[in-house]
Order: C-alpha cells, then structure tokens, then sequence
C-alpha cells in the first residue's frame, strides 16, 4: 500500500515544479485572484471527502464526513464564485472611449 | 471488469481536471485571460467532483448524504462570496482557507478509521494531513477574528508561550508517532483525535502573536498549508488530482509568502515569531519622536492647484484608502484630472492593502483600468519626472529611511520613491506613525505637504476644488 504513497509523491514532486513555473508568471496585479483561485482549488479536498462519506460504515464517520462535504462544498463554490466576481472588476478601458471621455471632460469644464 | 471500466473513467478525468487546473492558472498570467482561466478551472472541479460519484466506494444511502451535502456547502459558500465587499476580500479568503483546512483534517481522521494495518507511509501522510489541516482551521479563524476586527489586531502574547506551543508540538509529535506504530484499533483512532484536538490548539497558539498588519503573509502561508494537505490526504486515497492540486496551491502559497516577506524585508520566520523577540521598531520610533520635526499642512485648495495643472501625477494608495472606502473617490478625481489632459497613473507597492494585490482588486472594483496600475519597479523610476506624487493612506512603503538609514529597522526594505517627485501630498488621518511604528521622513521633507482627515473626504474635496481651480 505504501507504494501508492510512494507514487504520490512522485506526482507530487512534478506538480510542485510546474506549480511554480506557471504561477512565477503571475503579475502582482492579479496576486489576490490568484490566492483566492488556488484557495478553491484546494476545495478539490471535497472529493476526498466524498470518498470517504462514500464508505463510511458507522454514524459517527458518517458524521464526520458529512462535516467534511460540506466545509469542502463551501470552500469550492465560494472560492470559485469570489474569484470569478473579482476578475470581472478588472477590465482595461478601450483606447477610443478614454480620448472621447478625456475630450467631454476637457470641454466640459 | 466494469468496475475497472468505471475506475479508468474517473482516473481519466482526473487527469482532464488537473490539466485544466494548470492551464487555468497559467492563464492568470495576463488580466484579458484571467477570468477564462478560473473558468477553467471550474470546469475541472466539476468535472473531478462528477467524475467522483462514478466510483464504486459511493452508493447507498451515503449517497444521498453527500448530495446533500454538497447542496448545502455550496449555499454557505455562494452567500458571503456574492455579497462580500473588495475591503474584506482578505478575511473571505482566510474563512474559506480555514474549511478547506478542516475538510482535509475530518478526511485524514475518517481515511485512518477505515483502514486496517496502516503502513508507515499512510500513517505518516494521515497524521500530517490531520496536524496541517487542523492548524490551518483554527490559523485561518483568528486570521478572520483579526482582519474583521472583532478581536485585536496587535500580537496578543502572554507569558511562556512559546513554552506551552513546544509542549503541545512535542505531544503531538508522541502522539503522531503512537498513531503510526499502532497502525489501527480503537485506541489509535483516540489517539488521533486528541492529535486533532492538540493541532486546533497550537493552530490558535500560533497566530494569536501574529499582528494584523502581517496577517497577509499568515493567509498566504496558510493557503500553501492547506494545500499540502489537500495533497497529503490523496496520498493516502491514492487519488492524484488531489495530490496535483494540492501540490500547485502549495507552490503558489509559497511564492507568495516569500514575495511578501521580501517586500517587507523581513524573514518568515520573523513574521511568525516576530512577537516574540525584543522589538527594535519600538525604541528607534521612540528615538526619533524626541525631537518634533516641522510639517507643511496644506488647504484643500492649495493642495487642489498643483494637482489640476500638473502634466503628470502618481497615486500612491494604501491601507488606508481601503479603510475609507476611497477608491471611488479616487477614480473620480483621476477622471477629472485626465479630463483636463494630465496623466495619471497608479504605484502599487506589493505590501499595499491587506493581501498581495488587494489594492488592484479595490482599484478594479472602482473601474480603474488595469493599465494605468504600476508595480513597483515599472514607475519607481518615473517619480523624478513627476510633478505630484498623491500619497493616500500609505505610509511605511515611501519611507526614504529604508533606503538611507541603515539604523532604521526598516533599512533595505524596497520602497516607492516618492519623495523624488517635484512635490508630495500626503493624505493621511493623523501624524500617527505605520506598522513599522517609526517616523517617516517623508512627513518633513520640504516637498512634502499633508493634508489631514479621513481620505475619502479629503478626495472629495479636492474633486470639488479641481472642479473650482
């Protein structure tokens, strides 16, 4: 069984390195979407949970991992919902709209 | 055979689900992909959480249970997340890293339950998956008490300590080891809920001391925590979209944290046990309030003119423009000044606000264009050509001491050179000093004027008065 540990941490191991590489390139501008991504990211601990609900054979693991769903659901939805919410914030304003907007401001006062 | 069928499916989609989570992220690269990038890696949740009920372990009435479940986390997660406003994106952060802390916890306890002869390779990953999990709740918890202000925000020590987090660590760690020798039976499992019960205390233990002000740094940490052990616990389902997953969000929680504590020139471990240590920041600020120093206090009108017929200016925003709710008020006064042909940009100092690029997202929440947002060293040197620097609520980030005095305690701490520009208005509450708890020279440099009161107020002022001048 061990060997299943073994190979996790082979997975583990590639997964950090390509972690790295890929979120290197993150600007600072998108620093708290991508906390609050990889937060719900890690909600993937709800399949865990589920998988062990799965099984349970007595109340009090069933009571354990009926907890662990739902801490796990709330942690994936939210931390998805918020992420996507901020993201929509960031938009860059079309070149044409800000000359014209500049020239209405310049007129009008 | 059809089992075998089925469990190739969900592993496949496992796989489908990780890929997704790494192009998601690697999309985060540039705000124009950004959000196709989180929808990405929705669709690889939903997709591994579909996959998942496909396995032969998930049937009967426990079924129904997580379905249920599910239904109900996601109600708990969608309220706060709809309605949560930009100022306290941080606290929501650490709430949501907290569950996803004691999901992982609740499933290394009920994965050592069910197993018989566990070997020493699961016994281990279990126990770390419990003691991580479990610190990352209660950490995140008082993270949230801080940042939502309902306990204090300043490091709450009391005497020996750090003599009782050494005696709960060395327990846990007797216990740890009890657990894995064991390898199961009733008196095991206890003993891992009392591992459980000891990791939530020195969780609380350890981020009681933590002031408010590094409580990003905590997050940050606590987010690659959480996803180590997200990881450990697919270790032992031999399950590898959680060890995939959990292995980015460790990488990424890391980066983070150590790009934090650069910006503020400090150690993590500093950050951690800081509290602890005799603190220098105190006496140096004493110093140097001996002496009272001369400041320029400025008129809104005084401060109105510069602005409107400067040909280029730079906002500075700090914390505190986030605690006024200003940035509206900024937007709208940048506006106006654009509008009458001067250029305006924003310096963004990686500590700014209350997590890593908390002042982009408040900035963007106000429909400030991203373009105009500047990291640090993309506008630290465009300060000398800049005709006024507005500071609002920032302070230790533009303190010339970090890059002169090598007695300040901030010494070497990567600033905005603001008090390069031509001329500085400062908006700030009072002569209060910031975190670091030391004058800031700024204050009395001859090109420096303050102008005092709560910062959206002043901004609206000044709106009123650049309309007028």
């Amino acid at each position: 069984m061990d060997q299943d540990i073994l190979l996790g941490t082979y997975v583990f191991g590639l997964a950090i390195f390509l972690g790295l590489e890929v979120i290197n390139r993150v600007p600072s501008t998108l620093h708290t979407p991508l906390m609050s991504g990889t937060n719900a990211i890690h909600g993937i601990v709800l399949i865990g949970a589920m998988i062990v609900l799965g099984s349970a054979d007595t109340w009090w693991l069933q009571v354990l991992g009926f907890i662990a769903v739902v801490t796990g659901a709330a942690n994936v939805a939210g931390g998805f919902m918020v992420t996507d919410r901020m993201l929509g914030m960031f938009k860059k304003r079309p070149a044409a709209n800000a000359a014209s907007d500049q020239g209405k401001g310049g007129q009008g006062r | 055979m059809i089992e075998d069928g089925r469990t190739a499916i969900v592993d496949l989609s496992y796989l489908v689900a990780s890929a997704l989570f790494i192009v998601g992220l690697k999309q985060l690269s540039s705000p124009a992909t950004a959000r196709r990038g989180n929808q990405l890696s929705i669709l690889g949740m939903a997709i591994a959480i579909v996959a998942t009920f496909l396995l032969p372990e998930i049937e009967g009435d426990n079924l129904v249970l997580i379905v249920v479940g599910i239904v109900i986390g996601t109600a708990i997660g969608i309220v706060p997340a709809r309605q949560v406003k930009m100022t306290a994106m941080p606290q929501l952060v650490a709430a949501f890293n907290g569950m996803g802390g004691i999901t992982a916890a609740l499933v290394s306890i009920s994965e050592f339950s069910q197993k018989s002869e566990v070997g020493r390779g699961e016994g281990l990953s279990i126990v770390l998956g419990t003691l991580i999990g479990a610190v990352s709740f209660t950490g995140s918890a008082v993270a949230f008490l801080k940042l939502q202000e309902r306990i204090s925000g300043r490091p709450i020590v009391f005497p020996r300590q750090q003599l009782y987090n050494a005696g709960i660590f060395a327990a846990i760690g007797l216990l740890g080891l009890l657990v894995i020798v064991l390898q199961d039976g009733n008196f095991a499992r206890s003993l891992l809920v009392l591992l459980f019960l000891a990791s939530l205390a020195l969780g609380t233990l350890l981020v009681l001391p933590i002031g408010g002000a590094d409580m990003p740094v905590v997050i940050a940490l606590l987010n690659s925590a959480t996803g180590l052990a997200a990881a450990l616990t697919g270790f032992v389902l031999g399950n590898q979209a959680l060890v995939i997953a959990g292995a980015l969000v460790g990488a990424s929680g890391t980066l983070l944290t150590m790009l934090m504590a650069k910006a503020m020139n400090r150690s993590v471990t500093n950050v951690i046990f800081g509290a602890f240590g005799a603190i220098a920041p105190g006496a140096a600020g004493a110093a140097g309030g001996g002496e009272a120093k001369p400041i320029r206090e400025i008129s809104v009108e005084d401060a109105a003119v510069p602005l409107a017929y400067a040909q280029r200016v730079i906002i500075v925003p700090g914390y505190g423009l986030a605690v006024a709710q200003a940035q509206h008020a900024v937007r709208e006064l940048a506006d106006l000044l654009e509008g009458r042909g001067v250029d305006v940009r924003y310096a963004i100092h990686p500590v700014a606000g209350r997590m890593p690029g908390h002042m982009n997202v408040l900035l963007a929440e106000a429909n400030v264009s991203y373009d105009r947002l500047y990291e640090m060293e993309r506008i630290n040197d465009d300060f000398a050509r800049t005709d006024v620097a507005l500071v609002i609520g920032a302070n230790d980030v533009t303190n010339p001491a970090a890059r002169e005095d090598t007695a300040s305690p901030i010494y070497g701490m990567p600033i905005l050179n603001v008090d390069q520009a031509a001329s500085v208005i400062v908006l700030k509450r009072s002569m209060k000093s910031g975190f670091a708890g030391i004058e800031n020279e700024l204050f009395h440099n001859e090109n420096t004027s303050m102008l005092f009161g709560d910062a959206k107020e002043s901004i609206d002022r000044l709106i009123g008065a650049v309309k007028a001048a």
